[in-house]
């Protein structure tokens, strides 16, 4: 009795070591986010303010023009996130149905690609239709992330629902259009969800592409952040509160989807730059 | 949900196709794959024709491009910053996937014991992993600041003397694994944990009524039964980690000096700093075939630990 209590005590032990480094950082970027300059720029470090403050959340609100760079995340994101899944359900429920190995492959070479090597030819082709400077660039590159992870994730997905409805629907008299419709749609609702989830994270997150395409105007908030670093470099207050603003967003989610994220995660897709 | 490794398994064409009645084959499913197909030619084949050929010609922007034939292939090898960059990009990658990898395993043999607020602390385990890269890569930039840095303090705190962590040509790939460790050892840990989940429990009662140890079972019965999870979770963690770009650029943009610059960076220098795109399209495309190189390589070990499981099962 006592031996299984230690045991169990052990675990926790250790589970909260490893877990450790996650919750120092976040702990240590609210910390920064919440002090004053002075708390921030003394040594030894200050965990514990001496004086909360909003003050920097209020500044990064106001300055760099952070309520547009959060729209146009908002914008790019939601574009890129509904046009895979337009564009990546039905393709992954045919490549599924049609057992498309050749087809799946090339979506498997979308995902190992480094995404940076896109960026050259669409740059200059972006440059070409006269279309830099607005948002379509980004939405358009941030399809290379997002309809691989969809179709990767429906494929694996539709692979598992049984065929047998949709059998007995075309022997009803319907067509692929209204089995696919009305019989495969509804059953794939919780694949679905992951591939959503999953593309929203991580055209939110993504860097590489944003800062070769935005401009002033059409920075996302990665970017922004970024270009706050060489903006104001000794600040930590409002740099802290402008990262923790850009990642709040994706921790929630992870908090809410757990198990969604690890079911897709581990179907194989996996990050998008 | 379904158990992992089927869903891995899918597009390997480990799990046979069996064939259907002749209804079920194609054509008929092709206008569900055509939007995608127009989409996928338009974003990622087109661009990779284009850069075929762009990678052939002298093509500087607001130049006329002009054919060279294979000279941009030529200069990658008497280019000392490439060759550094590749350098750099091996040891990032090596690191970057053994680290994680081993951590991986170890978390996730403690994450699969039961124990009170197991589901809590797990959560908490996976946050690195989705957080935005450039967001941690600010807030570890300021942690390894030499003078007010947290992680400095913590090292005082154990008397070991102060570092320059990303600030100095030798600790700056190790510092900058810290990071991407920290937030990828989850995504090991959760694969394995799906591997863990599928092995059955009769090894381990037979083994422990043969009076086996700890150690032993974990060596000749979980181990094994995890490899093939193992080796899925390292190719993931190799292709991600060769092409690792947020974190290196937003923390050093490759220095000090070039002393983080990897391949990836250093092809964002010469197509987006430089301008020169021929050359840029050259150093993606053998980028390119050096990521596929690796997860062939990767797939086929996969497909052999799967062959000798079969043969020996």
């Amino acid at each position: 009795m006592i031996r299984q209590w230690l045991n169990q005590a052990a675990l926790v032990f250790v589970a909260i070591v490893l877990v450790s480094p996650a919750i120092l950082f976040f702990i240590w970027m609210i910390s920064l986010s919440l002090k004053l300059e002075i708390d921030n720029s003394s040594y030894p470090p200050i965990l514990i303010p001496t004086k909360v403050t909003w003050d920097n959340y209020i500044q990064v609100m106001q300055s760099n023009r952070f309520v547009q760079y959060f729209v146009n995340s908002l914008i790019v994101t939601g574009s890129a996130t509904l046009l895979g899944l337009l564009v990546g359900v039905p393709a992954g429920y045919g490549i599924s149905r049609m057992k498309a190995m050749k087809a799946a492959f090339v979506v498997l070479i979308a995902r190992m690609t480094p995404g940076l090597s896109y960026l050259i030819p669409l740059f200059l082709l972006f440059q070409w239709m006269g279309v830099m400077g607005t948002l379509l660039p980004q939405i358009l590159i941030h399809l290379v992330i997002t309809v691989p992870i969809v179709i990767y994730i429906m494929i694996s997905y539709f692979d598992t629902t049984p065929m047998e409805l949709e059998e007995a629907a075309i022997i009803d008299g319907a067509g692929r259009w209204q089995v696919f419709r009305h019989v495969a749609l509804p059953i794939a609702k919780p694949g679905i969800a992951v591939s959503l989830i999953l593309a929203v994270i991580f055209s939110w997150n993504n860097f590489a592409f944003g800062i070769v395409l935005a401009g002033r105007e059409t920075r996302t908030l990665p970017v922004a952040v970024y270009n706050m670093i060489s903006y104001d470099q000794l600040s930590w207050g409002p740099l802290a509160a402008a990262a923790l603003v850009v990642t709040l967003p994706v921790l929630l989610l992870t908090m809410f989807a757990q198990r969604q994220i690890v079911a897709g995660l581990t179907a194989g897709a996996v990050k998008g730059g | 949900m379904v158990d992992a490794s089927v869903r891995t398994s899918g597009l390997d064409g480990v799990t046979p196709a069996k064939p259907a009645t002749r209804e079920w084959r194609p054509p008929t499913y092709w206008p569900f794959v055509v939007p995608a197909v127009l989409v996928v030619g338009g974003v990622i084949v087109f661009p990779w024709v284009f850069t075929v050929w762009m990678s052939l010609q002298g093509w500087k922007v607001g130049e006329p491009s002009r054919f060279v034939g294979l000279s941009n292939y030529a200069r990658l090898f008497t280019d000392a910053r490439f060759i550094d960059a590749t350098i750099h990009t091996i040891i990032y990658t090596v690191l970057a996937v053994v680290l994680p990898l081993v951590l991986g395993v170890f978390a996730a043999l403690i994450f699969h014991a039961k124990f009170p607020a197991r589901g809590f602390l797990r959560g908490l385990f996976v946050m690195p992993m989705m957080a935005t890269p450039v967001a941690i890569a600010l807030v570890w930039t300021m942690m390894f600041h030499p003078q007010l840095g947290v992680m400095n303090y913590l090292l005082s705190l154990v008397g070991i003397p102060a570092q320059l962590w990303i600030f100095h040509p030798a600790t700056v790939i190790p510092s900058l694994v810290m990071v991407e460790t920290w937030q990828w050892t989850p995504l090991v840990m959760l694969i394995l944990l799906g591997g863990l989940a599928a092995i059955p429990t009769e090894p381990y009662e037979s083994a422990q009524i043969d009076g086996a140890t700890q150690w032993q079972m974990f060596r000749f019965i979980t181990l094994p039964m995890l490899a093939p999870f193992i080796l899925v979770a390292a190719i993931i963690r190799s292709i991600d980690a060769v092409k690792s770009f947020d974190i290196i650029f937003a923390m050093t943009q490759g220095g000090p000096g070039n002393a983080s610059e990897t391949i990836n960076l250093y092809l964002y220098s010469v197509a987006f700093v430089y301008y020169d795109v021929g050359y840029g399209s050259a150093i993606a495309l053998v980028f390119f075939l050096l990521v596929v190189a690796l997860s062939v390589l990767l797939l086929y070990l996969r497909r052999r630990t799967q062959w000798m499981e079969l043969g020996t099962s």
